[in-house]
């Protein structure tokens, strides 16, 4: 049974929450981290909701809703709400473990209890649509909302689900910058937009984002693309990158120089790029190749802005100047391929197909 | 005891994150749940939590709460007679 993305809902450190424009203008950015463009949440959320809302259940909830309005999706024909996320709401996490230190394990107080585990986006969403159904939350680094859409694909596939509600989250706080930039996960030095691949640096530039998305085995008016196969590794050398990536489209009945357009998760880390160079300089050298994190800034879950993009380029059939990393023509992307991976682990394949 | 109410109004809008509401805007004898600031059970707790952690008070049965936390005015009379700190 096909699955299909029917809409597509952004909160990023680009203004990708607007459906109708499509990174036709770009912010450009000259620092190590990067925050989101935040939208006007009383636009979304009653300000007695929000209040107690930490910012990624926010940019969730208002990714989701954007999500739900394209696909022209009624609340209770959602079966199931999957999200994937590295580190769930970190920030009340911090807050609550904060508070047991400094008040000696008194006076601590429910809010940040509640939001401090790793579901609670995914729970937030379901009570604020009446949502009975399944739900889930993966957690596992940068394949957290892969996990996610495979989970989707396969409910979809056997039927026991019609309409899944699929999304990625992750937020950023002091502490875990902090922390990252002490071991050197983050770049030390600012590196503008546009020049993080040739930062020639170790490290990233540090941001947070929501992605959310309907799949569904219905098409509806609005569809992006076709989900064909979404794939994870945990472990894999640059020098098998290759290997598996062709493995995996063989799997799926396409010849590598079918693939049109292939997305490449490239943070600008020189430590750990060579991966995606595996593929951009022999399998795909003669492929559309196009990255996003100089955009997106890395994060756990930042290959849902990837997976955006893809579903983005099928629909609109146009690719971004600011995307682009080579000048391969192409007037009708069919087939869209994304490699992400982070530090070396974590490997993720996704194939999409215009619908 | 109009500081205290101050204080009150400052640490409500401050821990229960309301973020809209401007300290002139509760009155006195505004009642806090339901109509008027339209707090709930979790800001309850948060409430129960301040008392105890701000002024000493720790509220064996929860039921009091009902009455104590019907307005700012109740508050400030409950915590003046009971503080410890």
């Amino acid at each position: 049974m096909p699955v299909y993305i029917n809409s597509i809902g952004s909160v990023s450190a680009q203004r990708t929450f607007d459906n109708s424009i499509f990174l036709e203008e770009i912010v450009r950015y000259t620092d190590t981290v990067l925050e989101i463009i935040t939208p006007n949440y009383k636009d979304y959320i009653p300000p007695a909701a929000a209040r107690r809302m930490a910012k990624g259940i926010k940019m969730s909830t208002v990714s989701a809703k954007t999500a739900m309005t394209e696909a022209g999706m009624e609340e209770d024909e959602i079966d199931a709400i999957i999200v994937g996320t590295g580190l769930g709401c970190i920030g009340d996490s911090e807050k609550f473990v904060s508070d047991i230190l400094d008040n000696d394990e008194q006076f601590l107080t429910p809010t940040r209890f509640i939001q401090s585990s790793h579901n609670t986006v995914a729970g937030q969403i379901a009570l604020g649509m009446g949502c009975m159904g399944h739900n889930f939350t993966y957690v596992h680094s940068a394949i957290s909302f892969e996990s996610a859409v495979l989970d989707a694909k396969m409910l979809l596939e056997n039927g026991e689900a019609k309409h899944i509600l699929v999304g990625g989250v992750d937020e950023l706080v002091d502490h875990h910058v902090n922390t990252h930039r002490l071991i050197g996960h983050i770049k030390q030095e600012p590196v503008e937009t546009m020049s993080v691949l040739k930062s020639g640096t170790k490290g990233a530039i540090f941001s947070e984002g929501a992605h959310f998305f309907t799949l569904s085995s219905e098409k509806r008016p609005s569809c992006y693309a076709e989900l064909l196969a979404v794939k994870t590794l945990n472990t894999l050398g640059e020098n098998q990158v290759s290997g598996k990536t062709r493995s995996f489209l063989s799997e799926n009945g396409i010849e590598p120089d079918a693939v049109d357009v292939i997305i490449l998760g490239y943070n600008g880390d020189a430590e750990f790029d060579g991966y995606y160079d595996t593929l951009a300089n022999a399998l795909f050298k003669d492929a559309v190749q196009v990255y996003f994190k100089h955009l997106s800034g890395e994060f756990d879950t930042a290959s849902g802005f990837g997976f955006w993009l893809g579903n983005k380029i099928l629909k609109e059939q146009t690719i971004p100047d600011a995307v682009r990393m080579n000048s391969v023509a192409t007037n009708s992307p069919k087939t869209v391929l994304i490699y992400n991976q982070y530090r070396g682990e974590n490997h993720s394949l996704t194939l999409l197909r215009k619908c | 005891m109009s500081e205290l109410k101050q204080e009150l109004k400052e640490k409500i809008i401050e821990q229960l994150n309301l973020e809209d509401v401007a300290i002139e805007e509760i009155k006195d004898t505004d009642p806090l749940f339901g109509e008027g600031l339209g707090l709930d059970s979790i800001d309850a707790l948060e409430l129960i939590v301040m008392l105890d952690k701000d002024y000493g008070i720790k509220l064996a049965d929860p039921k009091q709460g009902k009455s104590i936390f019907e307005s700012v005015e109740t508050m400030a009379v409950y915590i003046k007679e009971h503080r410890s700190r």
